[in-house]
């Protein structure tokens, strides 16, 4: 049973309200497949960022399609804070679960495994670990004395959404060297996945190439969305819009201080830039 | 020697030609000198450059996080915390909206938590790396009593951790755009170790919102040699226009290349 080829709005419909929804630090984030979500109105997500996130989780947030973010940073970068996530956080409208990069993937991993938490090194003593009452400390069981250590749940998201240059009918998504995203996918209950375009031989042929797929087993559904993760990066088809997200920087931060105006939402649309040009 | 202030062997004519950056520069390389294997993040060009000024001399390697250079890649975004882990990295930067004088760190945001007064991005690596990488440089240029404070708001990360538990990592020096200090992890405590040129120990005090040791006497930061600047200028330079095209173009005039 292949995973089925949809269009994006019914991708996007895929994923219900209040949803637990995990996306990778970019690039490869799907931002078609965010304005999909945003123009259908999604409510409620609890979004997972695997493990620090840009655009893409801001634009949700000021789309209002986020309830929780638990993340290790939301930044745009060289262009600036994340405007939404910084005023939703703020104001209590979106509830964070401040994390650390390498905890958010060490509770991937425990998910992908199927175990109930993992150890990580660190983290001891900050306002991260206090404002965590999912994390707990334990004694190294290994030790006669003492040696504290921090044990993260697992992490198993509803859906891990990506973004590809290249898929195959057969539901196998390329991830190039982005070993992180694999993670993601094995950890969650499944992925959908947008893709620059699907080919039709399978992409488990070339063994060079198949040790770097997220494979058909995890895979719910896909959508062929060309230009998918404009105005970031999609590797190695096109780099990052300085341009676009530098325009989405500044309307997103008008908007979030002014409270209102979606013209950010238009920045994000490639039809309006293609016009603008 | 770990403050990035030696004798000067600079004359004084050859100090007026010494941009700011490339002191940093060279302080950040003095600091790294020896280490195997130093990571730094795309977005921190002084740092990346100090780093690879190191690493030119004493033969270590750099890995800059996110440049898409070959000889940068890593196993995705989770080899580099492993690496750490284990003891793999020797030397790192990190910074914060705020820092205090027992060696915290704020990257999370100003005043009340969750809802405070500004929130920053987040504390991405830092409440792991801080712990496991040895050779942790805080770098931060702005020098003003907003950014080193008495108390961090929040803890991103802890300057110093009770005795039991597993760190073999921390700070190893401040640096900022007014001076570097060392920082003793058993006393939690910074002590200034030199200030740039043309600063002077006061104005440091001035800017500086916690307590600091002072030696009885504060060298002025040694700047470059002759060699290192040519170094920088010569080698460095071009080699971080890849990862840091505007900074390459601001500092040493070299032209971005076409995408």
């Amino acid at each position: 049973m292949r995973p089925p080829v949809l269009d994006l709005a019914d991708l996007a419909a895929r994923i219900p309200d209040g949803a637990l929804v995990s996306v990778a630090k970019e690039p490869n984030a799907p931002m078609a497949l965010a304005r999909e979500m945003i123009r259908r109105g999604a409510k409620n997500l609890h979004l997972v960022t695997a493990p620090t996130a840009g655009v893409f989780a801001d634009a949700l947030i000021g789309g209002g399609c986020v309830k929780i973010i638990e993340t290790s940073g939301v930044s745009l970068g060289e262009f600036g804070p994340a405007p939404f996530f910084a005023e939703a956080v703020k104001t209590g409208r979106v509830e964070i679960r401040d994390a650390t990069c390498p905890a958010v993937y060490t509770g991937l991993q425990a998910g992908e495994k199927g175990i109930p938490f993992m150890p990580i090194r660190g983290v001891i003593g900050s306002d991260i670990l206090a404002n965590r009452p999912d994390w707990r400390v334990i004694d190294n069981p290994f030790e006669e004395s003492g040696d504290p250590i921090v044990l993260i749940p697992a992490i198993r998201p509803d859906f891990a959404v990506v973004h590809v240059s290249e898929a195959d009918r057969f539901g196998n998504a390329w991830i190039g060297g982005r070993h992180e995203l694999k993670i993601m996918a094995h950890a969650a209950r499944c992925t959908l996945v947008t893709a620059e375009r699907i080919v039709d031989h399978d992409l488990r042929e070339d063994e060079a190439r198949s040790a770097n797929l997220i494979t058909p087993i995890y895979v719910e559904a896909l959508a062929e969305a060309p230009g998918g993760a404009w105005p970031l990066a999609c590797p190695p088809d096109y780099a990052l819009d300085p341009g676009a997200v530098r325009a989405y920087a500044s309307a997103a931060r008008q908007s979030a201080r002014s409270g209102g105006g979606d013209e950010w939402l238009a920045l994000l649309t490639p039809s309006h830039a293609e016009a603008a040009e | 020697m770990s403050g990035g202030a030696t004798t000067g062997e600079s004359t004084g004519a050859a100090m007026g030609e010494v941009k700011r950056e490339e002191l940093l520069i060279s302080v950040v390389g003095d600091l790294l000198e020896g280490a195997r294997h130093v990571a730094v993040g795309v977005l921190s060009p002084i740092p990346g450059a100090g780093a690879l000024l190191a690493a030119s001399r004493s033969g270590g390697r750099v890995t800059i996080i996110g440049s898409d250079l070959p000889a940068h890649r890593m196993d995705g975004g989770l080899e580099l915390f492993d690496m750490a882990a284990q003891g793999r990295v020797d030397g790192f930067f990190l910074s914060g909206g705020q820092i205090d004088g027992q060696g915290n760190i704020n990257l999370t945001g100003a005043g009340a938590y969750p809802q405070g007064d500004v929130r920053w991005s987040g504390a991405f690596g830092s409440a792991f790396l801080y712990f496991q990488v040895p050779r942790v440089i805080l770098f931060r240029e702005e020098h003003t009593r907003r950014i080193f404070v008495p108390k961090v708001d929040f803890v991103s990360a802890p300057g110093a951790s009770e005795p039991g538990v597993f760190r073999p990592g921390g700070a190893h020096a401040l640096v900022t755009g007014l001076c570097v200090m060392s920082f003793d992890r058993a006393r939690a405590r910074f002590t200034l170790t030199s200030v740039h040129p043309g600063v002077t120990v006061e104005e440091v005090k001035d800017n500086t919102g916690f307590d600091f040791d002072l030696p009885e006497s504060v060298p002025t930061t040694a700047p470059p040699s002759a060699e290192t600047l040519g170094v920088i200028r010569s080698e460095i330079a071009p080699t971080i226009a890849n990862p840091y095209p505007e900074f390459a173009e601001r500092v040493f005039g070299i032209a971005r290349q076409a995408a």
